[in-house]
């Protein structure tokens, strides 16, 4: 995460130091009048903005006073940004509102589209004001795009690490959550299993299970998938090596719940239906593991 | 180094205690083969507890063992594997099929009296 941003900032660097030399004095110029002429018509052009955003249909998930206080905000530090030429503070804030409105559904598509508004509905505001100086409105955008795009950029860059680094977060709770390892009898496990297994977790799946065997001496492990729609041939593979695997420890597993993708799955890899111990359901392997634990059900 | 190799009731227990050679490995397997007779043993039991890398060639020599305890008409029993070693074995394709395990001594000694009653 940290080369990205080095990789985003290197060009900037670079550009504004050609421009330095060139026509430092004339750009700073310019950009200072430009914000002298933001600040000004900082009500009017806000609420352009708003009702842009409104018009446009973004940012539906939040009510109008709250669009029109993060308006204010963002129009505010739009505004530094292009004055100081500093970017950390927007990045700061690009990053705190992303935290704040992503658990709300907000999509990359909106946070994009109301910067690009605010960018057009500014341009659009230095054309009228420059209608008459062409040269000028030239020099005047020339100052302005390229602060402007980058700030369009940090913010979406902003947004988008967040939601990902939010992801992260889901994908490690999820995975804490999702590998339970229960014994419903002395020396029967049941391992179920819910949901798509990647690579990974199967992994963790087999390690948790193997020592689950060992920690509670276990000679019989139920394994049910029936909360698995399909699994990929590497992890139909992973399955029978931990099959396989448990034996070497002593235990039989008894895999239940198999849906008809996984069977075909499993035939066409070609298992070796002699190691496999398959029950149709989770009740059925229960019943065959206490047989083989020498459980006998008594009905009175 | 040796295997120490000791005679409880009519089972033989061989428990490795390091990494082995495999001039150790193979020492043992004539070892075993020949006291399983002398002592009229019915079980074999090899303790592999202490092991943490189980290579081809060792699995090879336990599955050897096995076989040739079998002929001389007793059972073995490979007990003790660790949970890391047997992923790792079944990755590298090295299942033991067909010779029985169990978790520990204990289970060993349990699964061969089972096996002796079921015969009786």
């Amino acid at each position: 995460m940290q080369r990205d941003k080095n990789l985003l900032k290197e060009p900037a660097i670079q550009k504004s130091r050609a421009t330095e030399l060139t026509r430092n004095e004339p750009k700073m110029e310019l950009l200072r009048e430009l914000v002298a002429h933001l600040r000004q018509n900082r009500t009017l052009l806000r609420e352009e903005w708003v009702a842009r955003i409104a018009e446009a249909q973004l940012l539906t998930a939040m009510t109008q006073e709250e669009i029109f206080a993060e308006a204010t905000s963002v129009y505010d530090s739009y505004v530094a940004a292009l004055e100081t030429g500093t970017f950390e503070a927007l990045q700061a804030y690009a990053r705190n509102l992303s935290e704040r409105i992503i658990p709300r559904g907000v999509e990359t598509h909106e946070v994009v589209g109301i910067v690009l508004l605010l960018r057009d509905v500014l341009a659009r505001s230095l054309f009228a004001k420059y209608q008459t100086d062409f040269e000028k409105l030239n020099r005047i955008l020339d100052a302005y795009e390229p602060a402007a795009n980058r700030i369009a950029n940090t913010v979406a860059v902003g947004f988008v690490q967040e939601r990902e680094r939010v992801i992260r977060q889901q994908q490690e709770a999820i995975r804490e959550l999702s590998t339970p390892v229960l014994q419903v009898r002395e020396r029967l496990l049941i391992l179920p299993i819910i949901g798509v297994i990647d690579p990974q977790r199967a992994r963790q799946l087999t390690e948790q299970l193997l020592r689950g065997i060992r920690t509670n001496r276990a000679k019989v492990v139920v394994i049910d998938i029936t909360g698995v729609a399909a699994m990929d041939v590497t992890v139909a593979n992973h399955l029978v090596q931990t099959v396989e695997a448990s034996r070497l420890l002593g235990a039989t597993v008894i895999v239940t719940g198999l849906s008809p993708e996984i069977a075909q799955t499993l035939v066409t890899i070609g298992v070796d239906l002699g190691k496999m111990n398959t029950v149709g359901d989770l009740q059925g392997g229960i019943e065959q593991a206490e047989r083989l634990l020498g459980y006998k059900v008594v009905t009175p | 180094m040796q295997v120490p190799i000791l005679k409880q009731g009519g089972v033989l227990i061989a428990t490795i205690q390091a990494a082995l050679s495999d001039a150790d490995l193979l020492e043992l397997r004539t070892a075993l083969v020949q006291q399983v007779v002398r002592n009229r043993s019915s079980g074999v039991i090899v303790d592999v507890t202490a092991m943490d890398v189980m290579d081809s060639f060792a699995s090879r020599t336990l599955l050897e063992i096995s076989h040739m305890i079998r002929l001389r008409g007793a059972a073995t029993v490979i007990v003790g594997i660790q949970p890391e070693v047997a992923f790792a074995m079944v990755q590298l394709g090295l299942t033991l099929e067909d010779i029985p395990t169990a978790l520990d001594l204990e289970e060993g000694l349990a699964y061969l009296q089972q096996k002796a009653r079921s015969i009786n």
